[in-house]
């Protein structure tokens, strides 16, 4: 059976998975049940200075998208950092990394923007016994508009500085939290690698607005009448936070650097995309909030079914992934495929016909009785079809065998040739 | 236990008022909002979808589905009403599943429909909950149209005229308007008085009046509709019923399922209401089976339903049949009555059990008799005569495309006219599209 023993960054956990830091993990009543659910390790919901704790809105604070039978696919929250004394937190840390010491348990800090206060929080923490800490360069509502969060994260030389301040005054692992609302992902992680961080965490959430009150016409959560934009996490957040992960994995100034990937992730199979797009564990925090502590045995128990049926070990999915990632020009123009519609497997409902004839290529026929056919003369196998299709693996895509015809096109498929040397390329270079 | 319960004969009373009460509750309730958006979500929004093909008013059922996910059931509610204005009631009575639901591409797929009659019904009952009338009678024209029968076709047909601007008068022959909507239709398909409300919301639009006790043939003529109207609708359903062969008349405790049913419907106390220890109902279709179910609820020991074909020639649906079993009723195939035995009434029927061969049926050496106190003849319904004598084809008024008769400025629809199945949905299609017709004839 699959080891799921995981080694980030020097901190171990029985498995990759922990809970992102957030209300999962706001105190030790929390974490202790999470840790009993089979948690492999938590990042404690983010600390601040010491003082008069920060205050939280007293309304609503989370917005929603709903899918199909109010399945919880995005979420949004205009929650801040914890609102607990430090005091409290510092004691109830220390306890639960007693009781569990083979768990990871790595600290989440936002604190003001000067050296003092980071030297000051990280020697309050020293004796918690934290395996780390994680910088909460991320969070874009509330504690942005105070110069902290994501007002830090958006500013690369920010991010270096407190990162060298903290390598600077801690002997623990340095993880910095990312925030995706920048345009490109890879100056804040280049940014942080220079100030010595051992690893990136991302996404934090995106700024975002779920829905608007069409009664009182403000945001939703609604307070008081007005509405502030807030964080969006969970499913359908998962591609960003894919392409970001993915990103950093293969930049070239970025490439190496071990990253714990976060954002939608609800399954084990979420969590191996992560992984094999060079994610060295996972976090997760709406999955948890929206079913439970308990979602985590299925992942340990999917994880180690792909893991075994792929006769791979831990270490073998992640990065696997990344050598495939690459540019739109390098994409093998004279691969061919062609849609393919399973008769049997039918059950005519023409989603696919409507697509494809009102919106894409016309290449599908409705023939009498509801049979619905590809024409493959017009089919230019954008996959449209596939992904309206109701019936999983009802149509799909056929490749082309080498010299075979494509009757749309009237060529055959020839071999690997990709737009750097395409005749239209203005910019093309001559085929080697 | 009432003392009435194993008396024999034909007696009221049998079960406690209390239990009655809970056999002729609503048999399908209205959906919760939640249940109505989990149905709702589970719509594909097919193309050209096959479940509007299926329905006879060919109801834009994927757009009201997805107007009532969408939260908003009034608007699907008035997609359903400017396709069905019974739309109510056909939530309530449409076999489904031989209809929109028996193709709704969810069958192919996991063999469970959307359910689109409740979905229908959750949306028509919320906006025929708020006071009004959704819709408004056009511009007067000054034409006059008689309708003839106060069924769902004719009221059908009399919405869509006053939608156009027309004056409707209906002639009923009855006390009450409705047709098989009052009189016919299993209660615990439309409790609570709905074919009244409905008829009363129907009215709303205005430009309609209902003349009850005035039966074409009897106080009125066709020839006198014909001079004194600018076009005449016949919608007076299937009046006369079939006998048996075994000749029956003049036997005691032997009558037809539908006046027993038309009884039942207009019972205000159904404890009042008598019913045999031994129920047999001799025929295969709804009726029928709504006749024999009816006995069982209202306390009968034993009831039988004797079709002399094999099950798959039955009319009733499927489902019918076996909510007709789950209710107790047993149902025998392939046995045709052929002697009816008693002292003055009924004690026994007997019957023999038939073949289905390429010839037709044939009757076997097999006999075997039940016992019964009571015995109902559900083997079809048929025209009185029809009235004016326009042109029949099959027993019914022939008609062509949407309703016309052979008959100038006469048209006919729903169960009197030949064509289509005899469900009221077919009749409210009838009537609706003989009203277009109508009037693409008398406009200039
Ligand atoms: C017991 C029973 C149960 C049924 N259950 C269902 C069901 O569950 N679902 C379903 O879809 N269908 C059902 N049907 C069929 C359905 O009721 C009919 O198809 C439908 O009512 C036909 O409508 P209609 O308007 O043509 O006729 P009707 O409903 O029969 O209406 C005809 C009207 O005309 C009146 N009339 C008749 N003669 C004259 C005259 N000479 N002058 C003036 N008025 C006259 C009658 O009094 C009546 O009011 C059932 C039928 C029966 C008998
Ligand atoms: C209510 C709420 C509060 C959060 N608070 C914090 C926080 O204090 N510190 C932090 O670094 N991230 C915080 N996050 C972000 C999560 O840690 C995580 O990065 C984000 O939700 C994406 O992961 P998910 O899609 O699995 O939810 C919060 C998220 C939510 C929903
Ligand atoms: S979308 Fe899929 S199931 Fe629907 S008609 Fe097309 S191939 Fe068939
Ligand atoms: S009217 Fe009847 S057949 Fe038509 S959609 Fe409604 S329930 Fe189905
Ligand atoms: S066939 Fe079924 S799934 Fe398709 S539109 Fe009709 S109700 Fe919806």
């Amino acid at each position: 059976m699959a080891d799921l023993r995981s080694d980030f960054i020097g901190i171990k956990s029985p498995n990759p998975f922990w809970l992102a830091s957030a209300p999962p993990t706001d105190k030790e009543y929390n974490v202790r049940r999470a840790f009993q659910a089979g948690w492999g390790g938590v990042v404690w919901k983010t600390l601040g200075s010491e003082g008069p704790p920060v205050v939280n809105v007293n309304g609503p604070r989370y917005g929603v998208i709903h899918g199909n039978d109010r399945r919880v696919l995005g979420l949004n929250n205009i929650e801040l950092i914890t609102d607990r004394p430090l005091e409290v937190n510092l004691r109830e840390i220390k306890q639960v990394k007693r009781d569990y010491p083979d768990r990871a348990l790595v600290i989440s800090l936002m604190v003001p923007c000067d050296e003092d206060s980071w030297r000051r929080i990280l020697s309050q923490i020293e004796d918690t016994g934290a395996d780390g800490v994680e910088l909460n360069f991320g969070c874009p509502h509330g504690m942005s508009e105070r110069g902290m969060g994501s007002a830090v994260g958006q500013v690369p030389d920010y991010i270096e500085m407190v990162t060298r301040w903290v390598k600077q005054y801690s002997r623990m692992p340095c993880i910095v939290k990312l925030t995706p609302n920048i345009t490109d992902i890879c100056k804040p992680a280049e940014a942080a690698r220079r100030g010595g961080a051992d690893a990136v965490s991302l996404i934090n959430t995106i700024n975002s607005i779920t829905s608007v009150d069409l009664d009182l016409f403000a945001p939703q959560p609604t307070i008081d009448g007005k509405g502030a934009h807030g964080g969006y996490c969970g499913p359908a957040v998962k591609p960003i936070a894919l392409s970001m992960v993915s990103e950093i994995a293969r930049g070239a100034d970025t490439r190496g650097l071990p990253i714990s990937g976060i954002g939608g992730i609800t399954t084990w199979r979420d969590a191996a995309e992560f992984m094999a797009l060079g994610a060295g564990n996972v976090q997760v925090c709406t999955a948890a909030m929206t079913y439970g502590f308990k979602v985590v045995q299925d992942m340990i128990s999917g994880l180690r079914d792909y893991l075994d049926s792929h006769e791979m070990g831990l270490p073998d999915l992640i990065g696997r992934a990344v050598p495939n990632v690459t540019d739109w020009r390098y994409l093998n123009l004279n691969y061919v495929t062609k849609a393919v519609i399973d008769q049997d497997a039918c059950i005519k409902c023409g989603r696919c016909y409507a697509a494809c004839e009102d919106t894409s290529h016309q290449a599908i026929a409705m023939k009498p009785g509801r049979i619905f056919e590809v024409i493959e003369e017009e089919c230019v196998a954008c996959n449209l079809c596939v992904d309206v299709c109701p019936v999983e693996d009802c149509i799909t895509m056929r490749e082309l065998e080498p010299g075979e015809l494509d009757r749309r096109t009237g060529i055959r498929r020839a071999d690997y040739a990709n737009w750097t040397t395409h005749p239209n390329n203005p910019m093309a270079k001559a085929a080697e | 236990m009432s003392q009435a319960r194993l008396s024999p004969g034909i007696v009221p009373g049998r079960l406690a008022p209390e239990d009655l009460a809970l056999n002729f509750r609503d048999i399908a309730p209205p959906l919760t909002a939640h249940e109505a958006q989990v149905a709702a979500d589970r719509c594909y929004f097919c193309h050209d979808a096959p479940c509007i093909t299926a329905c006879p008013t060919a109801i834009d059922i994927p757009l009201f589905i997805r107007q009532i996910a969408t939260g908003t059931p009034d608007a699907a509610a008035m997609t359903i009403f400017h396709a069905n204005i019974l739309g109510g009631m056909c939530a309530r009575v449409c076999p489904t599943e031989n209809l929109c639901e028996g193709a709704c591409v969810r069958m192919e797929a996991e063999g469970r429909p959307v359910e689109i009659g409740a979905l229908q019904r959750h949306a028509t009952d919320g906006l025929m909950a708020r006071p009004g009338h959704p819709f408004r009678r056009g511009a007067p024209t000054g034409r006059r149209i008689a309708v003839v029968g106060a069924g769902p076709a004719g009221l059908s047909c009399a919405h869509r005229l006053a939608a156009k601007g027309h004056e409707v008068v209906i002639f009923e022959a009855r006390d009450k308007p409705g047709g098989l909507n009052e009189y016919g239709i299993a209660s615990y398909k439309t409790v609570d008085g709905f074919a009244q409300a409905e008829i009363e919301w129907l009215l709303g639009i205005g430009g309609i009046t209902i003349e009850t006790g005035k039966a074409l043939g009897r106080d009125l003529t066709l020839e006198g509709l014909t001079a004194d109207y600018d076009a005449v609708f016949l919608a007076i359903g299937l009046g006369a019923t079939n006998a048996l062969r075994t000749g029956d008349e003049g036997i005691g405790n032997v009558g037809d399922a539908v006046d027993f049913i038309a009884e039942l419907r207009q019972a205000a106390d159904l404890a009042g209401l008598a019913v045999g220890r031994d129920v047999v109902v001799i025929g295969g279709g709804m009726t029928a089976i709504d006749a024999a179910v009816q006995s069982k609820l209202l306390g009968a020991e034993n009831v039988t339903m004797v079709y002399r074909r094999g099950q798959d020639r039955m009319t009733a649906s499927r489902h019918e049949q076996d909510h007709a079993s789950a209710s107790g009723v047993r149902i025998i195939h392939n046995a045709a009555p052929v002697a009816i035995h008693g002292d003055g009434a009924v004690a026994e029927v007997e019957f023999c059990y038939t073949e289905d061969s390429p010839e037709g049926l044939v009757m076997t050496d097999q006999r075997f008799r039940l016992k019964a106190d009571q015995l109902f003849r559900a083997i079809g319904q048929r025209l009185d005569e029809a009235p004016g004598s326009p042109a029949l084809e099959g027993g019914k008024i022939a008609v062509t495309g949407p309703g016309r008769t052979s008959l100038d400025k006469v048209w006919a629809g729903g169960d009197c006219a030949a064509g289509g199945d005899d469900l009221t949905v077919t009749a409210v299609a009838q009537g609706r599209d003989a009203a277009e017709d109508i009037h693409l004839s008398l406009s200039p």
